[in-house]
């Protein structure tokens, strides 16, 4: 290993510019007579739109314009699109309603946007859209996904507000188990709805060319490529090659920006009308309200087990709260991202799965850090922790017993698990959390008056989303492969252009890393070159753990391009025969004599083509490539929470956590600790502090940061990280992703620390200091076995 | 934020003139009330007058038995001010808790009791100590000066210009934080000055800061937490949101008010 290469904690190259304010992000970005576009949004979840008078704003200082959703139509710019297709079990397509980027007809959501005011100035244009008049029929609203089915009807396409009816597995099979069970745990589980409060709020800013008749949008985006396609395909704004689409420095996204949202459309549209830039910037209270929220299932879990604990089905029913519309990719979230891993790190036989997606009168709901695999994983290990404690078997041992430990592994949900060994990660777990120990620990808090819990969170997750033939057949409206494109400069120096985008990842770190390992030159030499579609070719941008994965395999693939071309070149100038040439550190030689050639020397030859003549080799040094993975990968590990809880005021103080994560390959340990840190911090948030709430009108009570309460470091504990590794099979460095594992494992460890402290098992989240009370107080014993 | 003409008095008759020539106008003290609201653009005073170039507004001393503290005194400053936490610093604990310490570099006593949020700390600090508070124009017992949710005894033009809390030999503050707001979920505050034993809570009453006589009395006899145990008040007159019902808050006035006691009492 070098000190730059793979496996080096290489302090992160982005964080100079980054803290000292030197980041360039979307609203950074200044165009020559830019105006600025502020909307006017329903107040209303739910109401019918009779009409929208313009006239007074239009005569506010500084307004350049006013636009509606009728405007829209009729510049016949297209809907919002979900681009995954999901059947319900009769075969029936997935209702998708119409989602056009500016209501004209009705509102479904506080936060729908109805009208946009473009003015001189920000202030100006939040003065006249104010002067805005809307006449609205308020109608009455449904908030809450279990009572969506009888709710007032929100879209004519969807009879009972019902997207999809969806199942998974065999039912007939499960039943079958469950009849010769001898143990039958059951849930109900609420997975709280999340707001993703990335630090930079979403802003886009459009320019249009008349010249040439050019549209450039810069956009807090994870997918700059995905986005101009959907923009131009399917909203039709513009043919894709007059779309520029730009992702400067983006601040956090956690899947929130992965989607196309009707802010970027409505931008590109009056800039084109209007004939200057147009800006927006959200503030908080409009993201609280407009950034796609994460999770909202309501479920029923049951898991059967014969007498000695060994697992033999699972049964599970959820109703996944879609918003008001469908988000970009909202469906496969509760779908293939979800019931996929009910199988956890456990040979279940038999898993059956219905997923019932509806809609309500509440802000879309689509991926949020982990997507499916953190409200799966909450089920999965839930069940177990409780089927261990009514068993009266230890849930550590009730965990080994039934730990898949054979590999490959077909679950009967579709993943085909490659590699893993769960028992390495809960046994150095163990170890690290000094669970022997524990008995003397919950004493030694009992003479305090503290009530001392541990909770285990055996997760797994599917990552580096993933094979295009895989997601195709699931669905899926893309491929998710990757792209890369390497080149070498005359000087030796590399840049790196990648299909994915990072947000806070480090990818100018990691990948530089892989390049200085693999062409043995230094890692200053190397930049990576992301988020601008008119410098990188189609790529897929970044969600779901895949840029190391997928993304980096990409550059593995174009390196090893350049390498073959690298030893062509260097063949002519060491005038040996290009099989003879190895390339080790940097430096070509010819195998058995002392004849060598730097790095630099070739690449300049490559450049120069002084040595060879053009119609045996082509010039240059540069190469491309489309990496497309061979399965999902499947990061997995052990996290152990152990808290105290205050039993009169019923605070909950996470005292140790443990997490014991297998990524495969790690690139850089500093990154991956802070993606495991970040990733426990929002999965505690989930578990302790974090949940929407709306009011029966649709109104939403926790609109504000005073309201919703985020993580902060006080809420947090030191956490104690190690790591296990088997290499993933499935792509060439056996990378497996480490950017969702903590937000995926954490809310099950916390709330089975809490529930194992308190002894009741109906507990909800945000186990806040109340829930926690409350349920101390009701003091209702485990359910019997 | 809308437009608004901004003042900047160096006195404090100034800033009353100007109070009195704009009836709209709000006084700017630490602005961490007033400021967001504005931004949000749920408030819209014609003008502000700031008092932070008012001289003499500012400064915590001991005159007597007496800890005065000037009403644009900042929060970190009254924490921090080693008088305070030597005399009284049951005292110096409550502006200590308050926010962040953006929040506690920039608000101000004077700004937190004339705004009386219901769920803001230094109401419970002025109450439960028997504090007066002095303004342009009179004394003001902290009894008769809370009178209601973000409603106090100032009349038009009145500015507070400082705050005297008596010595007390016992006191004590136990705050439960909101976790997303850093207020006082339920905040208590108990003192004993001679006979004089107080009970002031903060975040829990559906109207504001009030006193809790029932365990005044029961600390007559001895002023401990033990004098306390098992005893709570009832959920009737408590706040209810999403945070915290009733029935919690008034649960949280009976621990927080031992833990105090435990405080007072070390």
């Amino acid at each position: 290993m070098s000190a730059t290469g793979i496996g080096a904690a290489v302090r992160r190259k982005e964080d100079l510019r980054f803290i000292t304010g030197k980041g360039k992000y979307t609203d950074d970005v200044v165009r020559p007579g830019e105006t600025r576009a502020v909307f006017v949004r329903s107040p209303h979840a739910h109401a019918k739109i009779n009409s929208i008078d313009v006239s007074a704003a239009r005569k506010m200082p500084g307004v350049v314009d006013v636009l509606t959703g009728k405007d829209l139509a009729t510049d016949k710019i297209g809907n919002l699109i979900c681009g995954w297709m999901i059947h319900s079990k009769d075969g029936t397509p997935m209702k998708m309603a119409p989602h056009p980027a500016l209501a004209a007809d009705k509102v479904c959501h506080v936060g729908d946007a109805v009208a946009v005011v473009i003015a001189e100035t920000q202030a100006q244009a939040r003065d006249a859209a104010e002067k805005v008049k809307v006449d609205y029929q308020v109608m009455p609203a449904v908030v809450d996904p279990g009572k969506a089915k009888s709710g007032p009807q929100i879209h004519d396409v969807a009879p009972k507000n019902t997207i999809y009816e969806w199942s998974l597995g065999d039912a007939k099979a499960v039943d079958a188990a469950f009849a010769l069970a001898k143990h039958v745990t059951k849930l109900d589980i609420v997975n709280n709805r999340l707001v993703p409060n990335a630090i930079e709020p979403r802003v886009a800013l459009a320019e249009y060319d008349a010249g040439t008749d050019q549209l450039t949008l810069w956009n807090t985006t994870q997918n700059p490529h995905v986005s101009r396609l959907v923009i131009a395909a399917f909203v039709g704004m513009a043919p894709e090659h007059k779309l520029r689409v730009i992702a400067p420095d983006v601040g956090g996204g956690f899947g929130s920006k992965i989607f196309i949202y009707p802010e970027e459309v409505v931008c590109l549209w009056a800039a084109r009308k209007v004939g200057r830039p147009v800006k927006w910037t959200a503030d908080r209270s409009e993201s609280f309200v407009t950034d796609a929220h994460g999770r909202d299932h309501v479920t029923h879990a049951e898991l059967a087990l014969d007498a000695s604990g060994k697992m033999l089905a699972m049964r599970v029913k959820t109703i996944a709260n879609l918003g008001a519309y469908m988000s970009t990719f909202s469906s496969s979230v509760p779908t293939y991202l979800y019931a996929t891993l009910l199988s956890g790190q456990y040979d279940i036989p038999q898993i059956y799965c219905e997923v019932d997606a509806v809609y309500t009168n509440t802000v879309p709901v689509d991926a949020y850090r982990g997507a499916g695999r953190p409200e799966a994983t909450f089920v999965v290990e839930r069940l177990v922790e409780v089927a261990a404690r009514q068993m009266d078997i230890d849930p550590a041992d009730l965990r080994k017993r039934n730990f898949i430990k054979s590999f490959p592994h077909q679950t009967p949900v579709i993943m085909a698990y490659d590699a893993g060994d769960y028992n390495a990660s809960l046994k150095k777990a163990l170890e690290l959390a000094d669970v022997k120990g524990f008995n003397k620990r919950k004493r030694d808090a009992a003479r305090d008056g503290k009530l001392r819990g541990l909770g285990y969170s055996t997760y797994i997750e599917a990552c580096g989303i993933a094979p295009s033939q895989a997601v195709g057949s699931l669905g899926c409206g893309v491929g998710l492969w990757e792209s890369a494109e390497v080149r070498v400069n005359p000087t030796g120096s590399v840049e790196v252009l990648t299909g994915t985008h990072a947000h806070g990842q480090g990818h100018e770190t990691t990948f530089a890393q892989l390049v200085s390992e693999r062409l043995g030159i230094p890692f200053e030499n190397v930049s990576i070159v992301h988020g601008d579609t008119d410098k990188v070719q189609f790529g897929m941008g970044t969600y779901g753990s895949r840029s190391g994965a997928v993304g980096m395999s990409a550059i593995v693939k174009a390196l090893d391009k350049i390498e073959a071309k690298a030893k062509k070149v260097a063949a002519h100038m060491l005038e040996a025969a290009e099989g003879d040439i190895e390339f080790k550190d940097g430096k070509f030689t010819v195998a058995g004599t002392d004849k060598s050639a730097a790095w630099g020397d070739v690449s300049l030859n490559a450049y120069i083509a002084h040595k060879f003549a053009g119609q045996e080799l082509e010039p240059g040094l540069k190469e491309t490539s489309f990496y497309d993975p061979t399965n999902f990968t499947f990061p997995a590990g052990c996290h152990i929470c152990e808290v105290e809880v205050d039993r009169d005021t019923g605070k909950t103080e996470i005292v140790n956590w443990t997490a014991v994560d297998d990524f495969g390959t790690v690139i850089n340990p500093m990154i991956v600790e802070g993606q495991v840190h970040g990733g426990i911090a929002q999965g505690i948030g989930q578990a302790l502090l974090e949940g929407a709430v709306y009011d029966k009108d649709g109104q939403l009570v926790t609109g504000s940061l005073m309201d919703y309460c985020m993580p902060h470091a006080h809420d947090l504990p030191s956490f104690q990280v190690g790591l296990t590794e088997t290499k993933s099979p499935s792509n060439p460095l056996g990378i497996k992703g480490c950017g969702e594992a903590g937000a995926i494992a954490a809310p099950a460890a916390v709330i089975n620390a809490i529930t194992d402290a308190i002894g009741n098992e109906e507990l909800g989240m945000p186990a806040t200091a109340q829930t926690v009370w409350a349920a101390l107080k009701r003091g209702q014993p485990r359910q019997a076995a | 934020m809308y437009n608004f003409t901004f003042h900047r008095p160096t006195t404090v008759r100034q800033a009353a003139g100007l109070l009195a020539r704009n009836p709209e106008a709000k006084l700017l003290a630490g602005g961490h009330s007033l400021l967001p609201v504005m931004k949000l653009r749920l408030a819209n005073p014609s003008a502000l007058i700031d008092l932070s170039l008012v001289e003499g507004l500012s400064g915590v001393e001991q005159k007597g038995r007496s800890i005065v503290i000037g009403a644009m005194t900042r929060h970190a400053d009254a924490a921090n001010s080693p008088v305070l936490q030597q005399v009284l610093p049951g005292l110096a604990s409550v502006p200590a808790s308050i926010g962040d310490p953006q929040v506690r570099n920039r608000g101000t006593i004077g700004g937190s009791i004339a705004n009386n949020d219901p769920n803001a700390d230094y109401p419970a600090a002025c109450l439960g100590l028997g504090a007066t508070i002095i303004t342009n124009k009179r004394r003001i017992a902290a009894d008769d000066f809370f009178t209601g949710m973000f409603s106090t005894a100032l009349e038009e033009g009145e500015i507070i210009a400082k705050v005297s809390f008596p010595i007390a030999k016992k006191a004590a503050y136990e705050k439960f934080k909101h976790p997303a707001s850093g207020f006082a979920l339920v905040g208590v505050f108990v003192s004993k000055r001679g006979a004089d034993i107080r009970v002031a809570v903060t975040g829990a009453g559906a109207s504001g800061v009030f006193r809790v006589k029932s365990f005044e009395e029961a600390l007559k006899k001895r002023f401990a937490a033990k004098s306390l145990e098992g005893m709570t008040i009832p959920a009737s007159g408590m706040n209810s949101d999403i945070h915290a019902s009733a029935e919690y808050r008034a649960h949280l006035v009976g621990v927080l008010a031992r833990r105090a006691l435990v405080k007072a009492t070390a």
